[in-house]
C-alpha cells in the first residue's frame, strides 16, 4: 500500500481513531483470554463498568488508581520522549515511598504543610537517585538501561523487604511493615472533603495527591515542549547523532532524563505513603510501576493522552477486582495479561493498520474537498 | 574430604543452575546477531514452563510437554517478528509486551484451570524428566578424584543439563562455521547489502527467531518439568535478563557466553550455600541481600570490566526494503 503524505492526514485521525481502532483489538482479545478461562466476557465488561462507574466509592477507587497510573505514566513517557526504556518505574517507586517515609518521619516537628512539600522532594529525590546509577551506566558504558532498571527492581525488592524486616520494621507487630505516620502529617482523603459538605460514604483511598497528578501531568507538559531542557531531551532521542552536531549532550540529557523519570515515579509513593498506608508496607508498588509502561504507550506519551490511559488503567484495576470478586476464575493476574495486549496493540503493533486507516480518511476527506 | 565434597556439591549445583542461562543465552544470541533484540527471553521462558507443565500433566509424557512448549515459544517469537520485523513496531516495546502478557496470561489461567493459588498439579514420575545416571557412575565412585568429578560432578544431571553444554558447540559451529550462519550474522550487521545479494532479510530473521524459539523452550521445560516437578507464578525469576546480560556480557560469542552463563550459576550456588552462614568477620549475611547478588552481579557485568560491549550493528532497526 502506497504510504499516506503525513501532513494531510488529520491529527484526529492518527491520535483518536488508530488509538482507539488498537484498543478495540486489544480488547477483544483480552475477551477471548476471559473466555478460555471460563467466564462470559460479556458479564466480566458489565462488572467492570458496575465496579469503577456504579457507586460512589468504587468511582473513587478508580480515580485513586488513575492518580497512581498518571505518575508512574509520565515517568515512562518521559525518559521515552528521550529514546529511554524506564521500565524500573516500580523499583524507583519503592524507594520513592522510603523517601517519603523518612522525611516524614525525621521532620515531625515541622509543620504539616512544610513536612507534606519535603516529603514530596524526598519521594522525587529517592526515585530520581534510584535511576541515577542505571541512567550513568548507560550514558558512559553502554549498559542497556531495559536489562539495568530491571535488575535494579530486583535489587529494590531485595532491599526494602531487607530494611522493612531488620532495620525500619514496627517491632510491636508482626508483618513487615514500619510504623505509622503521626495523624497530622495523612494527606486528606476524598471521604474527609466529603464529610465537609455532610456527605457520608464509606472509605476509598483517593486523597490529594490527585491533585499533585494533574500538577504533574502539567509540569512534564511544559518540560517537554516548552523548555530548552526538553527540546534537547528530545533532540537526542529523535537523532541522537544530529544531536551531538547541533552541540548537544547526549550524556547530559540522558542522565537528567531518566533522573526526572526516576523522581515521578517516585511520587507513587506520596500517593501510597502520605495517602493510603501511612506506613510502607512491603511491596506496596504491586505492579503500578509496569502498567505506567502501557498508560504512555497508550497515550501516546503526551500528557493529555496519558491522562485518559490512565483513567481507563484504574476502570480496569477498579473494575476487574469487582471481576474477581464475583467470577471465580479470574484472577487480577488476567488484568496483567490485558496491560501486555494493550502494549502489544498501541505500542508495538499500532502500525498494524494505520496505514489503511489514514489513507481511508484522507480519500474520504479528498472526495469532499473535490466535490 | 569434606571441603572436596562441598567443592564437588557447588560444581554440580552450579551445572545444573546454569542450564536455563545456557539455553537462553544461546536463543539470545540466535535473534540478536539476525538484529532482532530479545528482551522476551524472559517471557517464553516461562511460557514454556507453563505449556510444558500443563502439556505433561494431560498427555502424560514430558517430552510431549516439551514439544508443546516449543510450538508455544516459536509462536511467541513469530509474534514479535510479526510486530518487528514485518509491521516495524519498536522490538523492545513487542518485547515488554510479550513479557507483560505471559507473565499475567500463564498465572491467570493456572489459576483458572487448577485454582487460585496459580501453581500447576504436581506432576509424578512419568511425567517429569528425571535425573540420568552415567554409565558406570556407580561402579567408578570409589575412585579417588576421577570419581568425584565423574560419578558426583558429571552424573545424575537432568537431560536438559547435557543438552545445554551440548547446544554450545553446536550453537558455535551454527553460526560461525555454516554459510547459514554468515548469512544471519551478515543479517545483523549491514541487512541492505545482504538484501543486494539476493536473500530475503526478512526471512532470514524469521528463521533466525523460530531456532531461538526452539532453544528457549528447552530452558522453561527445564524449570518446570525437571527441576521442579509443577508450574508457579513468575517462576522465570529474572533468568531471561540474566542469560540476555550474559550474552551481552559474552559480546554475543557462544563460547564466552556460556562462560558467563557458568558465573552466573556459579553466584547463584554459592549465594544459596551462604544462607544461614556466619561468615568470618562479616558474621551472618541477611538473606534478603544474598538474594540480590546474581542482580548486583549483572549491573557490575554490564557495567564491563571488559569494555564496552558492541552489539550487530543494524540491531534494533526495522529493515526498511528501498524500492
Amino acid at each position: 500500500m502506497a504510504p499516506v503524505d503525513k501532513s494531510k492526514v488529520p491529527w484526529w485521525v492518527s491520535n483518536l481513531i488508530v488509538p482507539l481502532v488498537n484498543l478495540t483489538l486489544a480488547l477483544l482479545v483480552s475477551g477471548l483470554f476471559i473466555f478460555i478461562a471460563g467466564e462470559n466476557p460479556y458479564e466480566a465488561v458489565r462488572l467492570i463498568i458496575y465496579g469503577s462507574f456504579g457507586y460512589i466509592e468504587g468511582f473513587a477507587y478508580t480515580l485513586y488508581y488513575t492518580t497512581n497510573f498518571v505518575f508512574t505514566g509520565l515517568a515512562f513517557a518521559v525518559a521515552f520522549h528521550c529514546r529511554l526504556f524506564n521500565i524500573g518505574g516500580e523499583g524507583q517507586a519503592y524507594i520513592g515511598g522510603l523517601g517519603v517515609f523518612l522525611v516524614a518521619i525525621n521532620f515531625s516537628f515541622l509543620p504539616v504543610p512544610i513536612v507534606w512539600l519535603l516529603s514530596i522532594a524526598g519521594a522525587v529525590v529517592f526515585g530520581a537517585a534510584w535511576a541515577f546509577i542505571p541512567a550513568y551506566l548507560q550514558a558512559t558504558r553502554g549498559s542497556h538501561v531495559v536489562i539495568t532498571t530491571i535488575m535494579f527492581n530486583f535489587i529494590a525488592a531485595s532491599l526494602m523487604v531487607f530494611l522493612l524486616v531488620d532495620v525500619i520494621r514496627d517491632t510491636s507487630q508482626m508483618g513487615p511493615h514500619t510504623v505509622a505516620l503521626p495523624k497530622e502529617q495523612w494527606f486528606p482523603s476524598f471521604k474527609d472533603f466529603a464529610g465537609l459538605f455532610g456527605i457520608k460514604i464509606r472509605y476509598s483511598p483517593l486523597n490529594i495527591s490527585f491533585l499533585l497528578a494533574i500538577a504533574a501531568s502539567v509540569f512534564v507538559w511544559f518540560l517537554v515542549w516548552k523548555t530548552r531542557w526538553g527540546y534537547e531531551m528530545r533532540a537526542v532521542g529523535h537523532n541522537t547523532q544530529a544531536a551531538i552536531y547541533a552541540g548537544i549532550s547526549p550524556y547530559k540529557n540522558i542522565i537528567i532524563a531518566m533522573c526526572i523519570s526516576g523522581g515521578l515515579a517516585g511520587l507513587l509513593g506520596v500517593n501510597e505513603i502520605l495517602g493510603v498506608h501511612h506506613k510502607i508496607v512491603a511491596g506496596f508498588p504491586a505492579g503500578y510501576g509496569f502498567t505506567g509502561i502501557a498508560v504512555a504507550l497508550m497515550g501516546r506519551n503526551h500528557p493529555i493522552g496519558i491522562f485518559p490511559a490512565a483513567f481507563l488503567f484504574g476502570i480496569l484495576y477498579q473494575g476487574g477486582s469487582e471481576v474477581t470478586f464475583d467470577m471465580p476464575n479470574i484472577t487480577r493476574y488476567m488484568f496483567v495479561a490485558v496491560q501486555g495486549v494493550i502494549i502489544l496493540f498501541s505500542g508495538a503493533l499500532e502500525n498494524l493498520f494505520r496505514p489503511q486507516i489514514e489513507s481511508f480518511f484522507v480519500n474520504r476527506l479528498n472526495i469532499k474537498a473535490s466535490a | 574430604m569434606e571441603f572436596l565434597s562441598d567443592i564437588a556439591s557447588l560444581i554440580n549445583s552450579t551445572l545444573r543452575i546454569s542450564t536455563p542461562l545456557v539455553f537462553a543465552a544461546m536463543a539470545g544470541i540466535f535473534a540478536e546477531r539476525s538484529g532482532v533484540i530479545d528482551f522476551s527471553l524472559e517471557g517464553k521462558m516461562l511460557m514454556a514452563a507453563f505449556v510444558a507443565a500443563v502439556g505433561s500433566y494431560f498427555l502424560g509424557n514430558p517430552w510431549l510437554g516439551l514439544l508443546l512448549a516449543i510450538i508455544a515459544c516459536i509462536s511467541l517469537s513469530m509474534l514479535h517478528g510479526f510486530a518487528s520485523v514485518t509491521y516495524k513496531g519498536d522490538q523492545v516495546v513487542s518485547c515488554v509486551a510479550i513479557n507483560i502478557l505471559i507473565i499475567g496470561l500463564t498465572t491467570a489461567l493456572a489459576a483458572a484451570w487448577f485454582g487460585q493459588a496459580g501453581l500447576t498439579p504436581t506432576l509424578n514420575e512419568d511425567q517429569r524428566f528425571l535425573e540420568v545416571n552415567l554409565p558406570f557412575a556407580e561402579s567408578l565412585r570409589d575412585v579417588p578424584i576421577i570419581g568425584t568429578i565423574y560419578s558426583d560432578i558429571l552424573s545424575g544431571h537432568y537431560i536438559f543439563v547435557y543438552l545445554a553444554y551440548l547446544s554450545v558447540p553446536l550453537v558455535f559451529w551454527v553460526v560461525f562455521k555454516t554459510s547459514f550462519g554468515l548469512r544471519l550474522r551478515a543479517v545483523g550487521e549491514n541487512p541492505s547489502a545482504v538484501d543486494t545479494a539476493g536473500i530475503n532479510v526478512f526471512a532470514m530473521r524469521y528463521k533466525a527467531l523460530a531456532i531461538n524459539g526452539v532453544l528457549i523452550a528447552f530452558a522453561g521445560a527445564h524449570l518446570s518439568t525437571a527441576v521442579n516437578a509443577n508450574f508457579f507464578r513468575e517462576m522465570s525469576a529474572g533468568r531471561g535478563y540474566l542469560a540476555l546480560a550474559a550474552m551481552i556480557f559474552g559480546k554475543w560469542h557462544p563460547k564466552t557466553a556460556l562462560v558467563a552463563c557458568l558465573l552466573f550459576g556459579f553466584t547463584d550456588a554459592l549465594q544459596i550455600r551462604l544462607q544461614g552462614v556466619e561468615l568470618p568477620a562479616i558474621g551472618e549475611i541477611p538473606v534478603q541481600l544474598i538474594q540480590a547478588i546474581p542482580y548486583v552481579l549483572t549491573v557490575v557485568l554490564l557495567a564491563g570490566f571488559v569494555g564496552k560491549a558492541i552489539a550487530p550493528n543494524a540491531i534494533g532497526q526495522p529493515y526498511i526494503k528501498e524500492r
